[in-house]
């Protein structure tokens, strides 16, 4: 078949990449190699424009065992422990499709783990959909949120923490980010990368079928009008079959038999096969004929692009094969040798006694073309609106208004439909700043958690990328936790518009700072482009997921306001900034104006001052102050509990909006111990952190002095009621 | 006391009920399917989890599986069994307990902490209880809600075979406090013999002060001999 202009756009490649296939190729490419090379050179695979930003990020820290480019991140933990893991976007099929979509998000940010040797131990997600008056919002919603429980309660792996969010920028393309986190041993680490010259490839699992070709090309294109045309390209998940291939490979990385190993994800059986070949400096010669498919007569071009799920590809070592196969047949599935890793970097394919498909190696990888995309900087909003102008609501009725928002309301509605308690090890779940996981049978702990700020990334993406680490740290602090990595799925528009290039790449020097002064380095992550339908671009939207370490598990900081009379601290400084804060979001549809700024020296010095005051174990409750800022904060350290507070005033007469609505960074609130005030006073002073006292708990009320008083239970019912009415 | 804990493709609460059942000192062994034989077991636990994915219906395909001919032949004989969730599925899926799991009201998966009432203490799983007891556990399950005939439940209630009731924290059996719609917030129920318990909540979850509460220990405690 002659390749024409029109299958060649098609396939989603542009004319200058076309010829240089060509050239890489020496002659025109076959429509399987041309396939294979589309999938290989799409964004979401070859990393093309984001690739010279993403150099910058800091990867390495005395923890950190595996940065990018592996299936996940590798951290240590101490005592020959590690921690494997991801986020991952699943944005477009889920758009398309959104319980498949969300589901098989779950299942491929899983096998990314446990590939490489981990047993999963807590699953997070990072949703965003249009406004809650869209009408396709409510659907999205409850598939979405069907499809990650779906699989995560399937597999057994508990779904902890989560973040949930609307704007009118995602009405026609939301975002599902999936992180997984796993538990390895650090001596019992698998890689992707093929060693040795005739050794045995392996694919295990799953038949393949004709679900998801092209999935990754899809999602390297923004949507139109037809998008609802794209559904074939969503694949289908099987979290039964996830779960035995994951306890048969769990069971073969027990011994010695596997060099290395890779899932079959986006572009399925060429990006993994390319990908081992490519590391390991060689070639593979794959015979077609062996793939186990689901449909008779399956084109090469099929077998090659599909995406079906729950595939694996190993390599094993020489003699093995008989052994491993006997795991693989007692959980009932397939192993099947489909070809030898040989030495001349070239990817052979072999189909009917014909070599359909020889294309070299580097020309899919390392010679995929890279792009340094023109962008442009974002220019620091101006503060127009001044708080005294606006008109005047009640302080009380602004907080009513926030904490039953959809974006405020409790995610008790969701978190239900999440097992969150199975493997028995969830010490805390979903609605504190972090969750926590206990590594089984030890007296450790990890906090991880997930966080965006795309309010103030779209106001100023510099500012924002900083501030959504700083964030994401502050919540492991918040815990107890010492911060250790991060990963992140970057979710932007359409990169080859300058202005949202220029969203990434400020987004990238933001991030990178903040990681590099708190020695919070990126081990892995993922980047979505073409988020956007007819040109509209979503807001840059970067997902942290943080994991930190909660040495002694008695260490670990509860949430909820614990006993009464004791001592309220609100700690770091209010200026009272309210652009882009809930209130001016919420309550004023006030979108302009700059984000707060990031103060990177006082969010290390107060975050360690909590943590240094926690070990001295001085700290009742904590929690971050964070969108809505300290009156929202307090009133969620109220609603899950017994006790409610008595808030002050502040001393100095400023407006109590800004003051108490102010999204200023670097701030904590603590519950402590009215007779260690003055011990916890000194040791702040000591290290040059400000700090005030904003309250007194009290019995079942919730009240600002001389403004207002609410019975908690109320408070915890304007909280609940969003989601169950909607 | 003897244990077994039998293993489904596709259980995935069977290494959380061997903790709880070693934590309490049970002698424990994890059953694969396909095996032909039952150790000697003074209790057998049907784990949570979705059997065989639990694809055609809840249980289905687990209780026509090989192991459980001998888990069957057991319970007839005598031997105390205890399905858990997906456990209760399968029981009720091979006959040993009558009635059926329908989907949630809600018609959405439900996982959540809830509080149900011990009926009656006269019985080898509840001895360690008082009657009336309410205790707090976890669900999480998509088919939990309950249902049976008119006759049947005539039958349940007569003869003491309800083990627990959903309820509130004070104890009143109310239709707020029934997650799932089950038929007079039923939670659990025994066979005639009361040897053999399935329920939807999981006592196993339940074992920890850290992780959540002790109101499962006993459950456990009251089967060591």
């Amino acid at each position: 078949m002659k390749i024409s202009d029109e299958i060649v756009e098609e396939h989603g490649l542009k004319k200058d990449e076309y010829s240089k296939i060509k050239v890489l190729l020496a002659r025109e490419p076959n429509l399987l190699e041309l396939g294979i090379f589309s999938a290989m050179w799409n964004e979401h695979c070859s990393y093309k424009s984001s690739k010279i930003h993403l150099k910058k990020l800091p990867t390495k820290n005395k923890s950190v065992i595996q940065g990018p480019g592996e299936n996940a991140g590798v951290i240590d933990i101490g005592d020959d422990d590690a921690i494997i893991f991801k986020i991952e976007s699943h944005n477009h099929p889920s758009f398309i499709e959104p319980y498949q979509g969300a589901s098989t998000g779950v299942g491929g940010i899983l096998r990314d783990v446990f590939t490489m040797g981990a047993r999963p131990i807590a699953l997070l997600n990072s949703i965003h959909f249009g406004s809650p008056n869209h009408k396709k919002t409510k659907n999205l919603l409850h598939g979405v949120v069907s499809g990650i429980g779906g699989y995560g309660n399937c597999i057994g792996v508990p779904t902890v923490a989560g973040e949930t969010k609307f704007n009118n920028t995602y009405n026609e393309n939301i975002l599902v980010n999936a992180m997984a986190v796993g538990l390895a041993k650090k001596n019992k680490i698998f890689y992707s990368k093929a060693k040795g010259l005739n050794k045995s490839i392996v694919y295990v699992g799953s038949k393949t079928g004709r679900d998801g070709i092209h999935g990754a090309s899809m999602a390297s294109a923004e949507f139109d009008e037809n998008s609802q045309e794209k559904r074939p390209t969503v694949q289908v998940g099987d979290p039964f079959t996830e779960k035995l291939l994951m306890e048969a490979c769990l069971e073969l990385m027990k011994d010695k038999s596997i060099i290395s190993i890779q899932d079959m994800g986006a572009a399925g059986l060429t990006s993994s096969s390319v990908e081992m070949a490519f590391k390991g400096e060689l070639g593979m010669d794959i015979n077609l004929d062996d793939v186990p498919c689901r449909e008779e007569n399956m084109s090469p071009y099929e077998m090659m692009l599909s995406e079906s799920q729950e595939r694996m590809l190993i390599i094993l070592n020489d003699g093995k094969e008989k052994e491993a196969k006997k795991i693989f047949d007692k959980w009932d599935l397939d192993f099947v040798v489909i070809g030898k890793t040989i030495d001349s970097k070239k990817l052979i394919l072999r189909h009917k006694n014909q070599i359909v498909a020889d294309i070299p190696i580097d020309a899919l990888s390392s010679k995929a073309p890279v792009y340094e995309r023109k962008w442009i900087k974002t220019k620091l909003p101006e503060k127009k609106t001044d708080i005294k102008s606006l008109k005047k609501v009640k302080i009380e009725d602004a907080l009513i208004q926030i904490l039953s928002s959809p974006n405020h309301s409790s995610k008790r509605w969701i978190s239900e439909q999440f097992d969150q308690m199975v493997m028995g090890d969830t010490i805390q779940k979903s609605g504190s700043d972090s969750a926590i996981i206990k590594i089984h049978g030890k007296n450790k702990a990890i906090a991880v958690s997930v966080d965006s700020s795309a309010n103030y990334c779209k106001a100023h993406p510099l500012t924002g990328g900083k501030q959504i680490v700083c964030e994401s740290w502050r919540n492991l602090v918040a815990v107890g936790a010492k911060p250790i990595a991060i990963t992140n799925c970057l979710n932007f528009g359409n990169p080859e518009n300058p202005k949202i290039m220029g969203q990434f790449a400020e987004t990238i020097e933001g991030i990178k700072e903040a990681c590099e002064f708190l020695d919070y380095p990126v081990v892995s992550g993922n980047v979505s482009f073409y988020n956007g339908t007819n040109k509209k671009n979503i807001h840059p939207t970067p997902v942290i997921g943080g994991v930190g370490l909660i040495s002694n598990i008695k260490n670990s900081i509860k949430y909820s306001f614990q006993k009464e009379g004791s001592v309220v601290l609100l700690i770091g400084k209010t200026f009272g900034h309210l652009y882009q804060s809930a209130l001016f979001h919420e309550v004023y549809s006030v979108t302009e104006g700059p984000p707060p700024e990031t103060n990177l020296i006082n969010e290390k010095n107060n975050g360690n001052a909590v943590l240094k005051l926690n070990e001295e174990d001085l700290i009742l409750s904590s929690h971050d102050v964070s969108s809505g800022g300290s009156i929202v904060a307090l009133a969620e350290m109220s609603i899950e509990s017994k006790y409610g507070v008595k808030i002050n005033k502040p001393k100095k007469l400023s407006n109590l909006f800004e003051y108490f609505y102010g999204e200023d960074q670097g701030r904590y609130i603590l519950e402590i111990e009215k007779k260690n005030l003055n011990k916890i006073q000194e040791i702040l002073k000591l290290s040059n952190v400000f700090s005030e006292i904003i309250g007194i708990t009290q019995k079942e009320w919730f009240e600002l002095s001389g403004e207002f008083k609410i019975e908690i239970n109320e408070l915890y019912n304007l909280n609940n009621k969003w989601y169950y009415n909607y | 006391m003897n244990s077994s804990v039998i293993v489904f493709p596709g259980s995935n609460c069977d290494r959380d009920i061997a903790d709880a059942l070693e934590k309490l000192q049970f002698k424990n062994k994890m059953v694969w399917h396909k095996e032909n034989e039952l150790p000697k077991s003074d209790l057998i636990v049907i784990p949570g989890g979705f059997s065989y994915g639990d694809y055609l219906r809840s249980g289905a395909i687990a209780a026509k599986s090989k192991i459980l001919e001998q888990v069957i032949k057991a319970g007839k004989d005598g031997c105390l069994i205890l399905g858990i969730c997906n456990g209760f599925q399968i029981l009720i899926e091979t006959g040993l307990l009558q009635g059926a799991l329908l989907r949630n009201k809600n018609l959405k998966f439900l996982s959540k902490d809830i509080f149900i009432k011990i009926i009656k203490n006269n019985n080898s799983f509840c001895n360690k209880y008082k009657d009336n007891q309410v205790i707090n556990l976890n669900i999480a399950h998509n088919e939990g809600n309950y249902f049976t005939n008119p006759d049947h439940l005539k039958y349940l209630e007569d003869r003491e075979l309800i083990a627990f009731k959903y309820c509130n924290k004070a104890g009143e059996i109310t239709d707020n406090s029934n997650p799932n719609g089950s038929l007079n917030n039923i939670a659990g129920i025994f066979n005639e013999n009361k040897n053999i318990l399935g329920m939807m909540p999981h006592p196993e979850r339940m074992v920890s002060k850290l992780i959540s509460n002790e109101d499962g220990v006993n459950l456990f405690s009251s089967l060591l001999k």
